[in-house]
């Protein structure tokens, strides 16, 4: 178990890069608690996966230091990390059993057949492969296959950190998230760091105590999930955390009034001089029907089982809402009504009054 | 253009993979099948197609007996999982190949690419090709080479199932707006209730090679006519636990007990399979009438929205999903709520009862 | 798999069939009507039986043309096959230097059969030739036309270098096809380079190298003009292997009927062998 800390970190893949988008990551100071789960949020080729392969050493960052509890490790091999990786599609060794699958690692660290029985059968009970030990691993399903990577890297005792590439990608709804609550059982039996790459916002909020959201090779917000959710300090947060995504309606500035249509808004955060695009930004969650407000269309209303996503109209502007089964939706002349609390003023898409520093 | 189905069978090599199916599906109706991934949704799928031939069985198209007749000759289009394109082509010649092969005029060829083109939001790309565009641009690219022509049958193999997250959600939200207006059968298979829901229509949920449940897809997800229905269409996973009706009260055991109200008061005396959607058992009491249940908390997910608590009770895993940050410890003693006026009971051969 | 019923399909195979019963079936049969009779040409035929069979099988002509013939397969194979894997192992797996690998290993592949056997007949001779003045000069008694050793040297040196090269290539390919992400996680698991070998390229491998066997061994059984233009079976009969023995008896000897049982007992060998070998490659895959 280690702290990770990565300082002053950059990467390209070209030999010689000029402009910022030869950046596939681009400048990066972040620090990781021993024992703490992350998760690494963005679309694809937002240097998610890339950031990880620095971590893990498969890949050296061209600018940069990555340490361990101190310790620079950037020159290490991935071997001398002592970290351990689950891929997105599951790497098992085809010949060998579950048993000796989980056996690998120790084996090739010389480690004796005594010692490795009974770590080998501790892990199996922690991630129930118990039962199948002895077959084969190449006859296991994804979701098997899966937790036979997981404990290949938890058989080891003096892992650093366990490092996870989108690791659901390849299983089936019911059985991922049943997975999904099985990472999260057992990053709080042994409370290894361990550090989870993913575009399914689901999946990172529910996992990590930290998100690190990313977007073009830049981190836009590192924060809890209740942060991320509540409190978005980039509209591409708030687009990207939540589904449907905040709401991002464009609005005029008056004496540091929101201003809609010519209607005032009231709003969490305050702008003195906005320089640049300003924004209203909520939540679908936090938008109601009411009597009074700002007038919209109702376009569709879908049934989501649990609840209905009501998409509207806003003079050209879509605004979803989110709305509790039952809850009644205006047929004609319908007014939205914003949550104060949770509206809140963007300028060039950061968050007024924040500033663009994280 | 309807599809009919009548009593398909396929085997191969002994084995069934496809159980007797019944399935009409009316002109211009989107329809969801819904299973997990060997429920036997592409198999089903080659068969409506063409590609297979049902070992018995018939499948009729607008009132002709199609049975063995030739993809070819079959006037379909399939999207599938992995972005199919030709690689060589640039994105006008991919979109625009159905329409040469069917030698329509240059003219007509040129207007229909440009609005498929515009409606997908794929005119800025015409002119590169396939490998020069993301994921979900050659995606878009896909569809659009299938729905340029008119099929009479449009068949989707989880055509989402390898985007991001948000673009999944982003070409979720066309298309039914792409099927709108044309008077085609579309079938789309997905291993994701939700999606399932969000995409409307009608929907087949299948389970192990079998359509255990058709219909209106909002219908079919509030009622369940069988237990393997219920648990096709639930995500999470659903609540199950066995109860006991004995006069006016349904008791799981003797701690966990309530008295039968509204339709459950119909029940007749004996053994049940009770079944409750996860957002039915919350942490906080919604309703004074809700069933008060003890349980160990395994592990509590909490998204910054939601919560999602996975706990024991009475020898089963239950999970509660609820809006709101609800922290619990693992191995915590937990109080859930659960609204038993929501709950199915299905009867020993996992038919639903009420 | 069950495709659609469609008749038209038999049609287009039509000339296939034509083709193969032309190309192999009526000759085999011409050949299984020889090896059951005796001629003494002007087509008066003698029903023999199994005679020739008989007669071959006990001869030890025959056995001696199968032993050399089957020492020389075995030899090549278990020099090719090993020596392919590790070249292919040591190739680059990515940048520019791929394709000069790819084509210097096709090189050998490209050259015609009797060009390969005249190249190593000048290459090899003791007094003009490279390697054959070098040996001698390095103070080895070498002359291939003479001594047998020298001969089955030469011979099994020439086609390890006309052959290795489809070992190469087809593990080459079985080699690339493997995911990043298997050789990734194998460091991370601190797998040492034979660990590596052993449990992901190897059993990756598995495929390819059962074709690149199956391959090897029939071609090398059915060799003939490599060996008939390096030593023409000599010196002596030291290196005639089966396919120069069965020329020599039918085209030198005219001896069809014997001959024909020859090629069918050669014909069934290969069949037997490639059958046996292929099954149990396959039934280990599916355990």
């Amino acid at each position: 178990m280690a702290k990770i800390t990565l300082s002053n970190l950059r990467h390209s893949y070209m030999p010689d890069p000029k402009n910022p988008e030869d950046w596939a990551l681009k400048q990066l100071d972040v620090d990781w608690e021993d024992g703490g789960a992350y998760a690494l949020l963005g679309p694809s080729g937002c240097g998610k996966t890339t950031l990880l392969n620095i971590i893990s050493g498969l890949l050296t960052p061209s600018h940069g230091k990555v340490l361990f509890d101190g310790k620079d490790v950037t020159a290490l091999p991935p071997d001398q990390r002592h970290i351990a990786q689950v891929f997105q599609f599951p790497v098992v060794y085809d010949t060998m059993t579950v048993y000796d699958n989980l056996a690998f690692p120790l084996r090739n660290r010389g480690v004796n057949e005594r010692e490795v029985d009974i770590r080998v059968r501790e892990i199996a009970e922690m991630t129930d492969l118990t039962p199948m030990l002895q077959n084969r691993a190449s006859g296991l399903t994804a979701d098997g296959k899966q937790k036979i990577s997981l404990g290949r890297g938890l058989v080891r005792e003096n892992v650093n950190a366990i490092l996870f590439d989108e690791p659901l990608t390849v299983i089936d709804p019911h059985l991922k998230f049943l997975l999904r609550a099985k990472l999260k059982e057992l990053h709080q039996r042994i409370n290894n760091t361990m550090i989870y790459v993913t575009h399914d916002q689901t999946e990172a909020l529910t996992f990590a105590d930290q998100v690190v959201v990313m977007n073009m090779g830049e981190v836009v917000q590192i924060g809890t999930p209740i942060e991320l959710f509540e409190k978005p300090k980039h509209t591409f947060v708030g687009h990207f955390i939540g589904s449907p995504g905040m709401n991002v309606i464009p609005c005029e500035i008056e004496n540091g009034v929101a201003m809609i249509g010519g209607r005032k808004i009231k709003t969490a955060n305050k702008v003195d001089k906005p320089k640049g695009k300003t924004e209203i930004g909520i939540r679908p969650e936090f938008i109601n029907f009411a009597a009074k407000g700002i007038a919209t269309k109702v376009v569709k209303v879908t049934d989501a089982g649990r609840f209905d996503i009501v998409q509207t109209n806003c003079e050209g502007q879509r605004v979803n809402l989110i709305l509790a089964k039952g809850a009644g939706i205006p047929s004609e002349n319908a007014k939205l009504a914003f949550d104060p609390a949770n509206t809140r003023i963007y300028v060039d898409g950061w968050l007024s009054g924040e500033g663009q520093q994280i | 253009m309807s599809l009919e189905l009548k009593q398909i069978v396929k085997a191969v090599d002994g084995e069934t993979h496809i159980y007797p199916v019944d399935l009409v599906l009316e002109p211009g109706s989107f329809n969801n099948l819904l299973g997990t991934t060997l429920a036997g949704k592409t198999s089903l799928m080659q068969l409506m197609a063409g590609l297979e031939v049902p070992t018995s069985g018939e499948i009729w198209f607008n009132g002709k007996n199609v049975t063995g007749v030739a993809v070819q000759k079959r006037n379909v289009s399939m999207v599938y999982q992995q972005f199919i394109n030709y690689p060589m082509m640039s994105v006008y010649e991919n979109i625009a190949s159905p329409l040469r092969v069917a030698r329509y005029p240059e003219a007509e060829i040129k207007k229909r690419v440009g609005d498929m083109a515009e409606v997908l939001r794929i005119s800025e790309m015409l002119d590169r090709r396939p490998n020069e565009l993301s994921g979900g641009q050659q995606q878009r690219t896909a569809m659009a080479r299938a729905l340029v022509k008119e099929s009479d049958l449009i068949l989707l193999d989880e055509p989402l199932a390898n985007l991001d997250f948000k673009l999944r959600e982003e070409l979720r939200d066309e298309l039914p707006r792409l099927f709108a207006k044309r008077d085609c059968v579309v079938v789309y298979a997905t291993t994701e209730p939700t999606e399932a829901l969000l995409l409307g229509g009608y929907t087949a949920a299948m389970s192990e090679g079998k359509i255990v449940q058709f219909g209106a897809t909002g219908k079919i997800y509030r009622r369940p006519n069988s237990l393997q229905s219920a648990k096709v269409f639930s995500e999470p996973p659903i609540n199950t636990a066995m109860v006991k009706k004995i006069g006016p009260q349904i008791a799981i055991n003797k701690n966990v007990q309530w008295k039968a109200r509204g339709k459950a008061k119909k029940l007749a005396d004996g053994d049940y399979m009770m079944a409750i959607r996860p957002h039915h058992v919350t942490p906080e009491r919604l309703d004074d009438k809700a069933v008060e249940i003890e349980g160990i908390v395994e592990v509590a997910e909490l998204s910054g929205s939601e919560s999602i608590i996975h706990f024991d009770a009475f020898g089963q895993k239950w999970v509660s999903q609820s809006h709101g940050v609800h922290p619990f410890s693992n191995g915590a003693t937990a109080h859930l709520f659960a609204d038993v006026s929501e709950a199915f009971y299905f009867d020993a051969n996992n038919q639903l009862v009420i | 798999m069950n495709k659609p019923v469609n008749q038209k399909a038999w049609f287009f195979v039509l000339p296939v069939l034509v083709l193969v019963a032309f190309n192999a079936i009526i000759p085999l049969m011409t050949v299984v009507n020889y090896s059951l009779q005796e001629t003494f040409g002007s087509n008066v035929f003698l029903w023999s039986g199994l005679m020739w069979f008989e007669e071959l099988l006990r001869s030890s002509r025959f056995q001696d043309s199968l032993g050399r013939q089957l020492f020389f397969t075995f030899t090549i194979l278990v020099i090719e096959i090993p020596l392919g894997v590790i070249i292919a192992l040591a190739m680059p797996k990515k940048g520019p230097w791929v394709s000069v690998c790819l084509v210097l290993m096709a090189l050998p592949l490209l050259i015609p059969w009797n060009v390969v056997g005249a190249m190593w007949n000048i290459f090899a001779l003791p007094e003009i030739g490279l390697l054959g003045k070098t040996l001698n000069s390095l103070g080895f008694d070498y002359n291939y036309t003479r001594q047998t050793g020298n001969a089955w040297f030469t011979l099994i040196a020439m086609d390890v270098w006309h052959w290795t090269s489809l070992v190469v290539l087809l593990s080459y390919a079985g080699l690339v096809s493997i995911p990043d992400a298997y050789y990734q996680a194998a460091r991370i698991d601190g797998a040492k380079s034979w660990a590596i070998f052993r449990y992901i390229q190897l059993p990756k491998m598995k495929r390819v190298l059962t074709i690149a066997i199956l391959l090897r061994f029939m071609d090398s059984f059915n060799i003939y003009t490599e060996p008939l233009v390096l030593t023409g079976g000599g010196p002596g009969n030291s290196t005639t292997l089966l396919s120069i023995d069965l020329a020599k008896k039918a085209l030198g000897e005219f001896d069809l009927g014997p001959a024909a049982a020859m090629s069918l007992i050669y014909f069934l060998i290969i069949l037997l062998v490639s059958w046996v070998f292929y099954t149990l490659m396959m039934r280990n895959e599916e355990q």
